[in-house]
């Protein structure tokens, strides 16, 4: 055996010299023979009754392949959850830019000809388009209530609490959608013949949920649908559900046409008509002792699914499980829900709930501190987890964390206390005003309580006839290092150069279903089923008395080939086996809700400029521990990635609706961060490893996406003493907000609490 | 897609393409974009926005960063086009290249393309930019994945190599 890790070290990323040199195949560099070309005619108002659609004049119709709901052979859904949304409408639609028709033209010029000349008709219904219009409720727009999903999360007795309160703090929080922005807009192609049925290729994380998805829709058995991934160029949880929806599309016009179709959205259409993060409000009320120690409370968590259920029930757990942060609640009870409006669904955006509800947390932290008199550090410090505490769901900690240690990392790092000191002065006078934000987080790693008993994921690894190994998952890539990182973890156990291990490109034909690629499970629960299916294929070549138990590279590659020559390729299998430790309870939503946790705490600096309202973050620190870091340098990238997609929640990204229909759906007036927009993100780690991830790995793609947020608007508060409880946090509202505290000067008075 | 872009008849337009002389038929008005990717079939170009805002489509066009999906096909006429596939010579890669590569520059790999033609331009401009004049000098290119650290220690790293080698 090799003697020297491989695990831990950042060797290169086994798809980057396809990338760096423009090789990579991505849906739409894909041409196929005689393909057309599809597009989608949507509707135009938020709630109605189709009436009519006509196909206008001086367009030769003949040409184009037309699909409506009557061709859809199976069931007329996108099968996920509910089975509610459908995959065209028929009669009624619920949202705007909801799918009505399908065209496909050989000529892609003349294709937006044909869907400008479609005109429908509708019957207006009155629409809700907030989650406040949706709890009135004036319309029943979605189920009898409204109402997708409810969980109530209790621990202990918060009814008893109240009187023993030295305060009483409340607080309401407010999230606004989130486009996943990912550069490659959402594309797929698809061929049908009778033979082999449908195989589709596509810009998508979950390779099996368009399989189920399609085999619905078009009632074909499992054998008769491939979903193939082509390199994805960005996801986020943006490219988790809404690709089935195209690739039915894609699929209904093949079926029709016989010949490829390829349907590719453009940026416009893919902001207007795909999901988005939900927008959320949170609401907590909590009891607090006279010397800052959380009591219990109640918190109140409602998301806005939009018109159909689509993931929201699962987004919405997440997001209630992480109501309470990184904090001890001897009592709590939480009340979750998703509600329905009459907008695009909303759907997966890394973090999946948990950033909305953590923001809530994090600014209701700094405004109890505020009233009890105590500091941002102190106050966090004094309710902090401890290991053997229990969680929210009575959890037990199990791991040895110190968040107290993390937090004083985190203030040495970013220079904390002397920076306060500092601001205080200096915001005296000036036109600009400097603040320091904290925030302390965590984030469940895998999937939420049995989720992961439910998957059952299956990964498979591949003995080859030139004696490498190849890895079997349908766990994709899409930048955050799946096919490096899962390497490394084959390699590791075998004890074989990295370059000998390649990964079969995510295709249903061939690869088992590791389940989807989302939750930060890929490395934690994929990696370790890796492992275990790589170390099977060890055990096969010294059973078979091919290889001794202690081997070199050269020896096993040696055995590997004659193990082929006379057998022919082989495979060893490995499934999730949930850990006999682990029990949740669906019914009561209590439990261990997550095999691991990552810790962590952020720190921000910031700078607002009186004259413009603009807030510049001038430095930030993020300080965390993942388990053990399998490769620093794709670590530190999803990271840093994470951080600047959350600073553009925080500061940039506002969706404008009308009517329910994204109106700045362009990346001319949605602004994300560019280069020159960030600061340098200073990266940081603690690594105490995790017993059930593979070499101590615990999820690491969607804690960054947490912190920034809460820790940035609370820097703004620091630096102005006025509270923002809303993001995105534009200069509209900065200016609105500073405007509401009269006189303007007292607003800007330094803060009250020390952090001595 | 605008109608006015492929309306009137194909013309030939002719062109010098990562050193090689091509002759393409189309419209006038069709975006670069398309011929490099559908005519040419040189599809390390990428359209994220098709509005010039995310620099996905970036080649130069004379030594100048363009947005292919802003630039008529007309206008390269007569000019020399050079796009990220021809940035490598035969398996040895640009020093910006392997800096990507190096660094963790290259996430999901949609914008490398067009940010690696952006930064061997920035750096034609000024061989040894400082890191806030790199920052600013991409600043043209959005990129989803990194947060950008990655991809500016990238350039340095490539202009490191350059002074060192």
């Amino acid at each position: 055996m090799k003697s020297e890790h491989i695990v831990g070290k950042s060797v290169p990323r086994k798809e980057g010299r396809d990338k760096v040199t423009g090789r990579s195949q991505y849906v739409d560099d894909m041409v196929l023979t005689d393909m057309l070309f599809g597009a989608t005619v949507r509707s135009s108002i938020p709630r109605g009754r189709i009436k009519k659609i006509t196909f206008g004049s001086g367009i030769a119709w003949d040409e184009f392949v037309i699909v409506s709901a009557k061709d859809i052979r199976g069931k007329n859904c996108i099968a996920l959850i509910g089975d509610d949304q459908p995959c065209l409408a028929s009669e009624f639609v619920n949202h705007p830019e909801e799918p009505i028709l399908l065209l496909a033209h050989p000529d892609r010029h003349v294709l937006p000809q044909g869907v400008a000349a479609v005109s429908i008709e509708y019957d207006p219904l009155p629409a809700i388009l907030t989650i406040e219009e949706s709890e009135c409720p004036s319309q029943i727009v979605w189920g009898e209530d409204n109402i997708f999903k409810t969980y109530v999360i209790e621990k202990g007795d918060v009814d008893g609490i109240w009187e023993k309160a030295d305060f009483i703090v409340e607080g309401e929080y407010t999230t606004g959608a989130q486009e996943q922005l990912y550069i490659e807009n959402n594309g797929m192609i698809a061929v049908f013949d009778d033979l082999r049925g449908i195989t589709v290729w596509g810009s998508l994380q979950c390779p099996y949920y368009i399989h189920k998805a399609l085999m619905a829709l078009c009632d074909l058995p499992p054998e008769k649908v491939r979903v193939v991934q082509m390199e994805t160029g960005g996801a986020f949880g943006g490219k988790e559900e809404y690709p089935s929806m195209i690739a039915g599309h894609a699929a209904l016009l093949a079926i029709k046409s016989g010949r490829p179709v390829k349907i590719i959205y453009d940026r416009m259409e893919d902001m207007a008509a795909t999901t988005k993060r939900h927008p959320s409000r949170t609401r907590h009320r909590t009891a607090v002792s006279k010397d800052g120690k959380i009591l219990g409370g109640e918190i109140d968590f409602t998301i806005d699914g939009g018109a159909y259920m689509t993931l929201s029930p699962v987004v919405l757990s997440r997001g209630a499980i992480h109501a309470g942060g990184p904090y001890y609640w001897p009592s709590v009870r939480i009340r979750a829900k998703a509600v329905a409006t009459n907008v695009p669904p909303h759907g997966a955006f890394r973090g999946f709930g948990a950033p909305q509800s953590l923001f809530a947390m994090e600014r209701h932290m700094d405004r109890i501190a505020r009233e009890v008199g105590l500091s941002a550090i102190e106050i966090r410090r004094r309710n902090f987890l401890q290991p053997g505490q229990t969680t929210t769901t009575e959890q037990v900690v199990r791991e040895p964390i110190n968040l107290g240690k993390l937090l004083d990392r985190a203030l040495e790092l970013s220079d904390y206390q002397s920076k306060k000191r500092r601001f205080g002065t200096e915001n005296q006078h000036g036109a600009t005003r400097k603040g320091m934000g904290i925030a302390a987080f965590l984030h469940g790693a895998g999937f939420t309580g049995s989720g992961e008993r439910y998957l059952s994921s299956v990964v498979g690894v591949e003995g080859c006839a030139d004696g490498s190994v190849r890895v079997l998952v349908s766990s994709t890539e899409f930048g955050q290092g799946t096919k490096t990182v899962l390497s490394q973890i084959a390699a590791e156990a075998l004890g074989l150069p990295y370059e000998s291990v390649s990964m079969a490109q995510p295709d249903t034909l061939e690869v088992p279903n590791s389940g989807p690629t989302v939750a930060s499970r890929t490395v934690m629960v994929v990696g370790k089923l890796v492992q275990s299916a790589a170390l099977g294929v060890r055990q096969t070549l010294i059973s078979s008395s091919l290889l001794r138990e202690a081997y070199t590279a050269d020896e096993f590659r040696a055995a590997c080939q004659r193990y082929v020559a006379a057998h022919g390729p082989f495979r060893s299998w490995s499934r999730y086996e949930a850990p006999s430790d682990i029990f949740w309870d669906d019914q009561k939503y209590r439990g261990e809700a997550y095999a691991a946790f990552a810790w962590a705490v952020y720190v921000a600096e910031v700078t607002v400029n009186l004259m413009t309202y603009s807030v510049a973050v001038d430095d930030f620190v993020a300080l965390q521990e993942v388990g053990k870091v399998l490769h620093p340098l794709l670590a530190r990238g999803q990271i840093i990635g994470g951080v600047a997609q959350a600073i553009g929640m925080s500061l940039y990204e506002k969706v404008v609706w009308q009517n329910g229909r994204m109106q700045n759906g362009q990346m001319t007036n949605y602004i994300m961060p560019t280069s020159s927009d960030l600061p340098p993100i200073r990266v940081f780690f603690e690594e105490l490893g995790n017993v059930y991830g593979a070499y101590g790995a615990k999820g690491i793609g969607e804690l960054p996406m947490d912190g920034p947020a809460p820790a940035i608007v609370n820097a703004v508060e620091d630096a102005l003493g006025v509270p923002f409880d809303s993001i995105p946090l534009l200069p509209e509202d900065i200016m609105d907000g500073l405007a509401s505290v009269s006189p303007f000067g007292a607003a800007l008075a330094p803060q009250a609490a020390s952090d001595e | 897609m605008n109608n006015s872009r492929v309306s009137g008849a194909k013309i030939d337009i002719s062109f010098v393409v990562n050193g090689e002389p091509k002759t393409v038929h189309v419209y006038p008005m069709e975006r670069l974009l398309d011929v490099l990717r559908f005519d040419l079939g040189l599809t390390g170009a990428k359209e994220g926005c098709g509005e010039g805002e995310c620099g996905s489509c970036s080649v130069l066009i004379d030594g100048v960063l363009v947005n292919s999906c802003l630039v008529p096909a007309l206008q390269a006429e007569g000019s020399s086009v050079v796009t990220i596939e021809g940035l490598a010579s035969g398996d040895t890669l640009h020093a910006l290249q392997e800096s990507f590569l190096q660094c963790g520059g290259a996430q999901c790999g949609i914008c490398t393309p067009g940010m690696i033609l952006a930064a061997f331009h920035l750096l034609n401009l000024k061989p040894d930019p400082a890191m806030n004049e790199i920052r600013e000098g991409l600043s043209g290119n959005l990129c989803r994945c990194t947060g950008y650290s990655q991809i500016v220690e990238a350039v340095a790293e490539a202009v490191h190599r350059r002074t060192t080698a």
